[in-house]
């Protein structure tokens, strides 16, 4: 399973934020760097969606469906800056 | 209001509950061997690594590979079950039981958080990981283990969902307490029985 | 009117054009399509008759321009659930979901200017295709130059066309690379894009280009990483990975 970028993730985190997220700034809570979301390392799979650091590699969010809910783990994000 | 159906359209998979012995509720058969993953495909080289059994015991205990392949192995040959709905049957491995790695230790305590490189965790209880129920497992298929698949070596416990058999996996943390994994803390079952089918949180 | 539910809304095919033996362009028609840019995607939802659903990403290929039908271009994975569906069974009438359009970052207006670079590997080209009949939709005079990776000829998604908007456009140049078979007077590039490839196809990292590269994940890293070895801003560079897996 290969890596993505964020702009894979775009449709996911539009159903989660409600607005598109790609060009959103997100500050890493692991190192700190600053990275645009479209950016950012993707794995997706049917288990769920990971966000990860393009720099430390560290998770910044993890998005689960559950049935009808969705679980969103966001403790990896320090910070979003939305343009 | 349903959505539109889309004429001919059917899963790849017809859903087979042939056997329904063998197979859980909910799940089918593949012959193929999917990858899933929450990150990217660790390489660490055999003179790096090592396995470790830390936490609650008198004295951590550590493997180098060397060591760990000296270590008696058997093969085993067991149905996996991935709660993405498929199962592959009839999967062989080559691996060290955890009963074997468990020997001598002594330990009150009753979980486990197996623990591997690029910071994957899943938790289980300890009883889950006795009784030949478990192993650490170096070869799939007679071939040393891919890494995509998990290799150097895996977590194999095919008696629950296969998030549960931690890839790349470098230790196992016993505990008093138990301690949700990656999964775990992000909607999926704290146990994960196929049979029960306890998939989520709320199952 | 009643809002698409949760953003999906119904989609029929209206009309499927072969591109080649593993792709074709599905034009398909909504009741409440608002728009979009080039570079962006859909979501497209199959769902079976017991209920089962599928839902994978395509890109874009018509242009802002066209805003009757959204145009996608699909190209058949082998052990794919959706894709040949999409390629061989779908027909006119069929109906599908469509969500989107999706995106903010991989797209390019027009008015963002240039010069433009547009890489390509496999369908990674139907994006960047969407913003070149946007280019040529509005007559642009923004220079562009395409470098578009393909297996062989026969698997060049657009080569026709491309081939005809190269000609008749002096602020245009399409460059192709096959990387596994050539035809034997074939004059093009013939390897996998490289470095030196990359240098004779790119504008000079000082004019500073507006570049969008797309297609399978190692393509995309090995482009990008070129280009800023040789010397362009990365934030210049903007990349769009598709990945093959359960497709």
């Amino acid at each position: 399973m290969e890596r993505l970028d964020g702009n894979a993730a775009a449709g996911l985190l539009e159903e989660v934020f409600a607005r598109e997220m790609t060009t959103a700034m997100e500050t890493c809570a692991s190192c700190g760097n600053e990275a645009v979301v479209a950016t950012t390392h993707v794995y997706m799979g049917d288990i769920g969606t990971v966000l990860r650091c393009p720099t430390c590699e560290q998770v910044l969010m993890t998005i689960v469906h559950v049935r009808e809910e969705l679980h969103v783990d966001l403790s990896g994000v320090r910070r979003i800056d939305l343009r | 209001m349903s959505p539109p159906f889309s004429r001919g359209f059917h899963r790849r998979h017809e859903a087979e509950r042939a056997d329904a012995d063998r197979v859980p509720p909910g799940q089918y058969v593949v012959n193929d061997f999917p990858v899933l993953s929450a990150g990217p495909t660790p390489h660490t080289s055999l003179d790096q690594w090592s396995f470790t059994i830390n936490g609650a015991v008198d004295e951590p205990r550590t493997w180098t590979w060397e060591q760990f392949q000296a270590l008696p192995a058997e093969e085993v040959t067991r149905d996996i079950h991935c709660v993405t709905h498929w199962s592959k049957l009839g999967t062989t491995w080559r691996g060290v039981a955890v009963d074997t790695l468990l020997q001598g230790i002594e330990t009150s305590a009753e979980y486990v958080v197996e623990f591997a490189d690029g910071g994957y965790t899943t938790n289980v209880p300890l009883d889950d990981l006795r009784d030949g129920k478990a192993w650490v497992a170096y070869e799939f298929d007679g071939e040393p283990l891919e890494s995509e698949h998990g290799g150097p070596a895996r977590m194999l416990v095919p008696h629950l969902y296969f998030w549960k058999s931690a890839k790349w996996v470098r230790g196992l943390t016993l505990s008093d307490d138990d301690r949700p994994g990656f999964w775990e803390q992000n909607g999926y079952h704290n146990y994960g029985d196929p049979w029960r089918e306890q998939r989520y949180w709320n199952d | 009117m009643a809002a698409p539910r949760a953003g999906w809304q119904s989609a029929t095919l209206r009309d499927k054009r072969t591109e080649t033996d593993r792709a074709a362009t599905l034009h398909l028609s909504t009741d409440e399509w608002p728009g979009h840019r080039a570079g962006q995607h859909v979501d497209v939802r199959l769902t079976a008759e017991d209920g089962y659903q599928a839902q994978r990403s395509y890109s874009i290929a018509s242009p802002p321009e066209d805003d009757g039908d959204v145009a996608l271009t699909v190209e058949r994975l082998d052990d794919g659930e959706v894709s040949p569906y999409l390629v061989d069974e779908m027909a006119p009438g069929d109906m599908c979901e469509l969500r989107g359009p999706i995106g903010g970052w991989f797209v390019w207006d027009a008015d963002d200017g240039g010069p433009l670079l547009l890489v390509g590997g496999g369908s990674g080209v139907v994006p960047l295709m969407s913003m070149l009949r946007h280019r040529a939709a509005l007559h642009s005079g923004v220079r562009a130059r395409l470098l578009l990776s393909a297996r062989s000829l026969d698997d060049a998604l657009y080569a026709d066309e491309l081939h005809a908007l190269d000609a008749g456009d002096d602020e245009l140049d399409v460059s192709i690379t096959l990387t596994r078979t050539a035809p034997p007077d074939w004059a093009g590039y013939a390897r996998r894009v490289d470095r030196s490839m990359l240098e004779e196809v790119a504008w000079p990292a000082a004019d500073r280009p507006r570049v969008y590269v797309c297609g399978p994940t190692p393509f995309v890293e090995s482009v990008a990483a070129g280009l800023v070895d040789l010397g362009h801003d990365a934030g210049l560079v903007k990349t769009e990975r598709f990945g093959a897996t359960g497709s």
